[in-house]
């Protein structure tokens, strides 16, 4: 029998460390949507979503209230727009069409995010997978709900370095577009390596073709719980350190593997994958960087940063591993800048570089995220530092990722707000020496050799 | 039997456990189980309770035990007793 014990150390997780699940995604296949016409396949679409998804969010809301647990955010994640509208789309144009809809379904439904306007270009780009990354800027535009992803490189196939560079100018020309709101579309755009096709959380969540036609997948988080758990061993070995942030792991994605399991059978769709990354929100107390700190570091970037992520993101594996019996999607501690009050106030002390944050992504997921940098930087170095983090996720067979924004008409030192759980960010300065040679001989870099590791 | 644990904390005082069991019992719900201690002058009760019978839905009760909780300076939650479960068995 659960004794009053128990009942307060849940209740506490939940009230004064900012336990919640963060995000309930349902994964939606929409590979039968496709047609020749893309005012059906626009029609198909959104009836498809709206009838899936229509009990999403209230029973959300009710499990919310029956097991006294927040549950963040409800979302969508949908086949790759690039393939689904490949058969109907013949100009950019044709592809916004198909994100104004997705757009008008989320609002429908009322999920606040929609994933999947996405494309798989890992080692070449069909005609709709270019087509779909020219109307990226235009897509995030004109809409408010839709995150797009391109996954650019695998280490299986190597690096699509044309998609790379194209990029570069597309996170630029997606900032100018949106520059009335801080460049906020470049919030929404994340370029991937190594992407997971069942990961739950946003930015670059999409329903890969490898799954079933509708899934749940459930984004756990409580980065407050284990700073709080941590407090209590202060001062004592790596061994209690490590067990620690297990045990509390382990509860966290409990809690998940519960609401997974119950949205799953309420709304009769199965039951994906739990993802275990430590999502950090611009909330006091519901911080990655604060966990690093109480590890002993002074402030995020100070040497020592790298290994105290690296056991961090280990043991949340080790510990939620067991907690559930499906894990996937990105499965890592998660560095975002702008949505980590301690990650700011790192970049603001001079404590945290670009150049360190990338050391970091060797170690967790997923990349350099949410990082604000001047407005004026050139689409071939955006190119380059995309190109770093994709080698570092190719070698290491491991998702990264890269989300950067360059925030128009601002320089190193001012400031973006973005609001609501994307918080604001510091822009930071970038390395300014130039890449344009290296990123024009286009092609692709070659799948690295999988033996003789070092 | 689907069991339902409500917890009141708060500053101690006069009449709280009879004013939530008077509550429960209007509104049909059998109580199987009460721990409750003082803490630092700090009042902890958990209930285990059986709401399968109740009259009113559960997000009804939630919310009227939070407003009662307030009328009378404590915090009364009511959560589904898996959340429990879940996090402290294997």
């Amino acid at each position: 029998m659960i004794n009053l014990f128990e009942v307060q150390e849940t209740n506490k997780m939940i009230e004064e460390s900012n336990l919640d699940v963060r995000t309930i995604t349902m994964g939606i296949n929409l590979l039968d949507c496709c047609h020749s016409d893309v005012n059906k396949v626009c029609e198909n679409i959104y009836n498809k979503i709206t009838e899936l998804a229509k009990d999403l969010v209230a029973t959300g809301n009710e499990l919310e209230v029956q097991y006294g647990i927040p549950i963040v955010n409800k979302r969508i994640s949908v086949t790759p727009i690039a393939l689904v509208g490949a058969s109907c789309c013949k100009t950019p144009d044709d592809f916004v069409k198909i994100a104004k809809t997705l757009d008008r379904a989320a609002k429908e439904v009322g999920v606040n995010f929609i994933g999947g306007y996405s494309a798989l270009v890992s080692k070449g780009m069909t005609r709709a997978d270019q087509l779909l990354i020219d109307s990226i800027p235009q897509a995030l535009a004109s809409t408010e709900r839709i995150c797009s992803s391109v996954n650019v490189g695998s280490t299986k196939t190597g690096i699509d370095m044309d998609a790379v560079r194209l990029l570069g100018e597309k996170v630029l020309e997606t900032a100018r577009l949106t520059k009335d709101a801080d460049s906020i579309g470049c919030a929404k755009l994340v370029v991937f390596c190594n992407a997971p096709d069942d990961n739950p959380f946003m930015a670059g969540a999409f329903h890969g073709v490898t799954e079933g036609d509708a899934v749940i997948n459930v984004g756990v988080s409580g980065p407050g719980v284990v700073k709080r758990a941590l407090e209590e061993v202060r001062g004592q070995d790596f061994g209690t350190l490590c067990n620690t942030i297990k045990k509390t792991a382990f509860k966290v994605t409990r809690v998940g593997q519960l609401i997974a399991q119950e949205v799953s059978k309420r709304l009769n769709i199965p039951f994906g994958i739990i993802d275990l990354s430590l999502a950090p929100t611009p909330a006091v107390g519901d911080s990655v960087a604060e966990i690093l700190e109480e590890m002993g570091l002074e402030e995020v970037g100070a040497p020592g940063t790298t290994a105290a992520l690296a056991i961090l993101n280990d043991q949340v594996k080790k510990g939620g591993i067991m907690a559930s019996s499906y894990v996937g999607g990105l499965s890592g501690a998660f560095i975002p800048v702008s949505e980590d009050q301690g990650m700011i106030d790192s970049v603001e002390a001079g404590a945290l570089t670009l150049e360190k944050l990338e050391a970091m992504t060797c170690v967790c997921s997923v990349g350099l995220d949410m990082i604000a940098i001047p407005g004026d930087t050139k689409a071939s170095t955006i190119s380059g530092i995309i190109a770093d983090e994709m080698a570092i996720g190719m070698i290491n067979q491991k998702t990264t990722a890269v989300r950067l924004i360059p925030a128009y008409g601002k320089s190193a030192g001012d400031r973006v707000e973005f609001g609501g759980l994307l918080g604001y960010a510091p822009v930071m300065p970038v390395n300014t020496f130039s890449c344009d040679a290296f990123i024009n001989r286009g092609g692709r870099i070659p799948a690295p050799v999988h033996s003789f590791k070092n | 039997m689907k069991k339902t644990i409500i917890t009141v904390i708060g500053k101690d005082a006069v009449g709280i456990i009879a004013k939530v069991c008077t509550y429960l019992a209007e509104n049909n719900v059998n109580i199987l189980d009460i721990t409750q201690t003082i803490l630092q002058g700090y009042f902890n009760m958990m209930m285990i309770a059986d709401v399968n019978q109740a009259k009113k839905s559960f997000d009804t009760m939630v919310a009227e035990l939070d407003s009662l909780g307030s009328e009378i300076g404590v915090k009364i939650k009511m959560q589904h007793e898996d959340i429990f479960n879940t996090m402290h068995r294997i």
